[in-house]
């Protein structure tokens, strides 16, 4: 008697069970079929095709000779070299003057607080390629060109911005600062309210100042959010194209040419298919590198 | 807020300066990142002249609408660019909400085999740049669907991301787990349970994600770029691209031009601030 009863119940939780299951493949489909067919087949297209030569008619089988080809270009080592100089300067850059603005922010009332939130993330919702456009006028070579008749201002001569090797890399950088810090400040603005009060109080107590509250408290309050938006910039930097390819299109005389760049060209101008997808893959080697030592040197105190 | 000093009574015209010194430094910095904006809203209000002749004034003299008139004239098809933009980005993010809605609801509450592998699968999309991804991308939709310039073409890779995935499944694995299992015992079916229960619990995350893919869709410029051959069948990126590269020395229009792609942005921003502004922090910060 025991016995039946309890295969009923089994074959109930069982019969439940697919129910459930069938329900869970069906909701999961279109996300599923997504990714299998526009990014699991393409990852694993672009090994097969990093091992190739395209040819129009016959696709040739090359070994390693995309690879090898690769490391000995200068080209690949100058975009790298590029690449990390842009990220070197403008992550660190925007996260310091992202921080320093939220914490200016945070003793605002509501209404002002959402108002420089508002103002400072205008720039993220304009499309890269109508950012572009003004950012070359401002940059325009001319005396009447915008930047150049500010830095006349200060008695500094007319500049060629994109167009001299000693200015475009500088132009880029300055056009991702003050236009990308919108989401860095709103990310950290959310951090630092998020601190709970008590911290400041016994601080008050011990007399602390505020720049020892900034040291002591809030930056190691923040560190896990500024782990995460580290982490995210040095990725989203790495594979930088757009600008590049709409501002200077990688000139003069490739300072400006970065990884991202360097493998749509390799790409979609020269139909160098093997070569841009070794490069891809490369590329993502370095980015996972950079991510694991990143952690390593942070500390793995963060929680997602 | 007690970061700051707080001053007694007597203090206040110190906090006065205080606070206004940081206001101050706010504003001049706003300044310095709406620049752009003002100048290519407040320019594009100039006249169609070549560069040499161009004001480059910094306030607006005489407005005039011919610079629009002059993009709108460039090409037959500047109307439906916008129209384009529209219909891909529209498709993109009902399609996105919808599927990964569902698919944040199987992942986090339901029980299926496979299920914590095929999410991490769906993460590790999520890790590989696209440059990885492009080339394979483009041969396939090109070379073997051959599907190029059509609409399938554009909607389709961006159908749902694995993003949009991840954001749902933290969002719907908050909610309450007893109130699926009570609407269970009263006979609700799973599709059911869905639409009627976890879809309007979910609406915050639903905008969010509605307003992120649609941002981002509308602003996309690289795969509209690639798959489309015929004016007729692309997007106002890649419209106004072409019209940068045709008028290289008309500034006003160029900004105008640049003012109409980013106009419809601009107007979502102010009517739905609040979504724009949470569907920032809502990946990036627990609780």
């Amino acid at each position: 008697m025991n016995k039946v009863k309890n295969t009923s119940l089994h074959a109930r939780k069982k019969r439940k069970l697919t129910n459930e299951s069938i329900w869970g493949y069906i909701f999961i489909l279109a996300p599923l079929l997504v990714f299998l067919l526009f990014t699991l087949y393409p990852i694993l297209d672009a090994f097969i095709i990093s091992f190739q030569k395209f040819k129009p008619l016959k696709t040739e089988w090359v070994g390693l000779e995309n690879y090898t080809k690769t490391f000995k270009s200068s080209l690949f080592y100058q975009s790298l070299i590029n690449t990390v100089v842009y990220t070197g300067i403008t992550v660190p850059l925007s996260m310091l003057m992202s921080f320093v603005i939220s914490i200016l922010i945070v003793p605002l009332t509501k209404k002002k607080q959402n108002f420089f939130k508002a103002a400072y993330y205008l720039p993220a919702i304009a499309s890269g390629v109508a950012l572009s456009f003004v950012w070359k006028w401002i940059y325009d070579p001319l005396p009447s060109g915008l930047l150049n008749r500010l830095v006349s201002f200060f008695g500094v001569d007319n500049q060629n911005w994109l167009g001299s090797s000693n200015t475009a890399m500088f132009s880029l950088i300055l056009m991702a600062l003050l236009s990308s810090h919108g989401s860095t400040i709103i990310i950290y603005i959310a951090a630092l309210l998020g601190i709970d009060n008590s911290y400041y109080e016994s601080a008050d107590i011990d007399g602390a100042t505020f720049f020892e509250k900034i040291r002591y408290i809030v930056l190691p309050l923040v560190k896990p959010t500024t782990v995460f938006l580290l982490i995210t910039s040095v990725i989203g930097s790495f594979q930088v194209f757009q600008n590049a390819y709409l501002m200077t299109g990688g000139g003069p005389d490739n300072k400006t040419t970065m990884v991202g760049l360097l493998i749509f060209n390799n790409a979609f101008k020269y139909f160098e298919y093997g070569q841009a997808s070794a490069q891809a893959l490369i590329l993502t080697v370095i980015i996972g590198i950079f991510t694991f030592v990143q952690f390593k040197i942070t500390g793995d105190n963060v929680e997602y | 807020m007690a970061l700051y000093k707080s001053y007694s009574k007597n203090e206040k015209g110190k906090q006065y300066l205080r606070n206004g010194l940081i206001m101050t430094l706010l504003a001049i910095l706003a300044l310095a990142t709406l620049f752009p904006i003002y100048y290519m809203i407040m320019s594009s209000f100039g006249a169609p002249v070549e560069s040499g002749a161009a004001s480059y004034s910094l306030i607006m003299k005489n407005p005039t609408l011919d610079s629009y008139k002059f993009f709108f004239a460039y090409s037959k098809y500047s109307l439906r660019w916008i129209l384009n933009s529209f219909i891909v980005a529209g498709a993109v993010t009902v399609s996105n909400v919808i599927f990964a809605t569902a698919a944040g609801y199987a992942f986090s509450k339901l029980r299926f085999a496979g299920n914590k592998l095929l999410f991490s699968l769906l993460l590790v999309a999520m890790m590989i740049p696209y440059q990885v991804t492009q080339v394979p991308l483009y041969i396939l939709v090109v070379n073997v669907l051959k599907i190029d310039n059509t609409y399938t073409a554009l909607i389709a890779p961006g159908l749902v991301s694995a993003y949009n995935v991840f954001l749902a499944k933290q969002f719907i694995g908050s909610l309450p787990t007893e109130i699926i299992e009570a609407s269970k015992i009263e006979g609700c079916s799973q599709f059911k349970l869905l639409t009627k229960i976890i879809m309007p619990l979910s609406k915050t995350v639903m905008a969010v994600m509605a307003i992120n893919t649609f941002m981002n869709s509308w602003n996309t410029f690289f795969w509209p770029f690639l798959v489309t051959k015929t004016e007729n069948m692309q997007t106002i990126q890649v419209g106004l691209k072409n019209f940068s590269f045709a008028n290289t020395t008309y500034f006003a229009p160029m900004m105008a031009g640049a003012t109409v792609s980013a106009l419809p942005m601009f107007i979502l921003f102010f009517m739905l601030q609040k979504y724009f502004l949470e569907g920032v922090t809502v990946g990036a910060v627990k609780g």
